[in-house]
């Protein structure tokens, strides 16, 4: 009977974490679904700590289970309910690292269990092999997502050195390697093998997404949600549990195409980010020497007419403007000039700063509209018809270098073709390049003017500028 | 062989869900709209979070002399929760934003 109720909650989670991923998918159920999601966890939860039974045996250690339960609600909403909108995306990195985390330490203790269980030779292959995927996929994304958080937040710099890609898969090779070795001869060093695997499966997961910097976080961050997935899923076949099978699959299928879907806005092959050859080895090269000629400034009342006169201006946010924290600022400007009559819109790249969405997450808690937000390939067909395009803190996602120089790091690249509107004007704090590191032809081409500052600072001046118009 | 085959005979219905969910998780995120992708990936975080159950399992069965299982399910408890808790919060706030505009 308790099996059967057992049985039924995981049916009711399963069910709920598809419906949740689907209402996910609208803006005006996404919330409810996030919801749905979530009381079906608590009934998969629920359901396992008093229902679940192995050899008619029930689970025990329930102080130990809600102690840990306890301590991680607190300190999980805590940290939810306290970070600021910009440091999102290195949030949902470390949560994500914490799920690695949880299924690499459930397969050391289940490894230890099975071989105090059964002498060295005859270990049970299947349950071998499902245990080290675990392990394996685990601690690469725990590792991985680690540094992944470390990088967003400025903490862990780009490291790279010669011959690390393959340096790389020949660590990949070795864990491989040892598994195989593992599972089809199993000897008395079980044990340390399997600890070997542990150690140079995090090296790899930390070496993995070291060299990978700019535009590639938000693939990596996707692709390690999918890891994840995967390794949550291997617990599901561990233990024969349907809901941490399909719930773990369902993230890792949906995980891998949004990857990809990722690497196809820009235009690279899964493969090329995998070995992680961006922003490493490859340096910017000689596109710093070449003769870039002198740009021009432009001062906050030039700038505050020649936007009030604007028939259309088109606002490209990024990374700049999340810093800054300036996306109410951003939206009061955007209100100032539409009671002028200014048809304004934003014009946002796939993968404007640290993660996708990320742009419209922030221009979202400023209450800008869902309409207002145009998509790469929309905004591109509408820039000739754009008096002014005021860019705000973004960079390598407008570098015409994308298009015209085959020996750029971003070469291939879709990007806003701003430089097709009449005008455009660059915010930025100083001529610094962006997170590629690479030179932007864009600022020195005679239709920009470079208007300095912090976006937040500028675009309340601005504002204030043309209420004195 | 042999093994192969059985071995996909005895474990026939896993291999179904695995590949099913497969098509179901393509199906659900395709068409997703992009503006939805920061929510949506973060949903997807919180739900593989599901892994919690199986740190549950460990812990609940762990022997009481059992240090290692004790102490690194008790871990794996609390970072599971951690990635539960925090992850549909996380992507609660963020689309509280995307409905406070819609009227």
């Amino acid at each position: 009977m308790e099996l059967n109720i057992l049985t039924l909650c995981y049916l009711i989670g399963s069910v709920t974490f598809i419906l949740g991923l689907k209402m996910l998918s609208n803006p005006a159920t996404a919330r409810k679904g996030n919801l749905i999601a979530a009381a079906g966890m608590i009934i998969a939860i629920l359901g396992t700590i008093f229902l679940y039974e192995e050899h008619g045996q029930k689970l025990g250690n329930y102080g130990w289970i809600f102690g840990g339960i306890a301590i991680g609600t607190v300190i999980g909403f805590l940290s939810a309910k306290k970070v600021k909108m910009t440091a999102m995306p290195e949030m949902v990195s470390m949560f994500n690292g914490m799920g690695g985390a949880c299924a690499m330490l459930i397969s050391i203790v289940e490894f230890n269990h099975l071989v105090h269980a059964y002498p060295a030779s005859e270990l049970p292959v299947g349950t071998v092999l499902i245990i080290l995927l675990g392990l394996i996929i685990g601690s690469v994304s725990f590792a991985g997502s680690m540094i992944a958080w470390g990088k967003l937040n400025g903490k862990v710099k780009d490291f790279s050195f010669t011959g690390q890609h393959i340096f790389n898969i020949i660590l990949l090779l070795v864990i491989v390697g040892l598994a195989v070795y593992l599972v089809g001869w199993p000897s008395d060093n079980a044990n340390i093998i399997f600890y070997a695997i542990l150690a140079l499966s995090l090296l790899y997961g930390v070496f993995f997404v070291f060299p990978i910097g700019g535009a590639d976080m938000p693939v990596v961050i996707s692709l390690l949600n999918s890891f994840t997935g995967v390794a949550a899923a291997c617990g599901g076949f561990l233990y024969d549990n349907k809901v941490m099978l399909t719930g773990g699959i369902l993230v890792g299928a949906a995980g891998t195409l949004l990857t990809m879907l990722m690497c196809k806005a820009m235009n690279r092959s899964l493969t090329n980010v995998l070995i992680g050859s961006f922003g490493g080895g490859s340096k910017a090269g000689p596109a710093g020497d070449k003769e870039q000629g002198s740009y021009k400034e432009i001062s906050l009342s030039d700038t505050a007419v020649v936007m009030s006169y604007a028939s259309r201006v088109y606002i490209v946010p990024g990374y700049g403007l999340a810093v800054a924290q300036a996306q109410h600022a951003c939206h009061e400007l955007e209100k100032l000039l539409e009671a002028k009559g200014v048809d304004v819109k934003y014009a946002i790249h796939p993968v404007a700063g640290r993660m996708p969405g990320h742009m419209n997450v922030l221009l979202a808690e400023a209450d800008v509209s869902y309409e207002k937000l145009l998509e790469m390939e929309q905004a591109n067909d509408e820039f000739p018809n754009t008096d002014v395009v005021l860019i705000l803190g973004a960079n390598d996602v407008v570098n015409p270098a994308a298009k015209t120089d085959p020996s750029s790091p971003i070469y291939g690249m879709p990007i806003l073709d701003v430089e097709l509107a009449k005008n455009v004007v660059v915010n930025k704090r100083s001529m610094k390049p962006g997170y590629a590191g690479i030179e932007n032809d864009l600022f020195f081409q005679p239709k920009t003017s470079m208007l300095f500052g912090d976006a937040k600072k500028v675009l309340q001046d601005l504002i204030a500028e043309i209420k004195n118009l | 062989m042999d093994n192969i085959l059985s071995w996909i005979t005895v474990n026939q219905q896993i291999i179904y869900i695995v590949i099913l969910m497969i098509f179901v998780g393509i199906e659900v995120i395709g068409r997703v709209p992009s503006v939805l992708h920061t929510p949506l990936m973060s949903g997807a975080n919180a739900i593989h979070g599901v892994v919690i159950i199986g740190a549950i399992i460990v812990m609940g069965k762990a022997e009481s002399d059992n240090y290692l299982a004790l102490v690194l399910g008790f871990i794996a408890v609390i970072v599971g929760t951690l990635n539960v808790v925090g992850g549909f919060v996380v992507t609660d706030r963020m689309l509280e934003m995307f409905k406070k505009k819609k009227k």
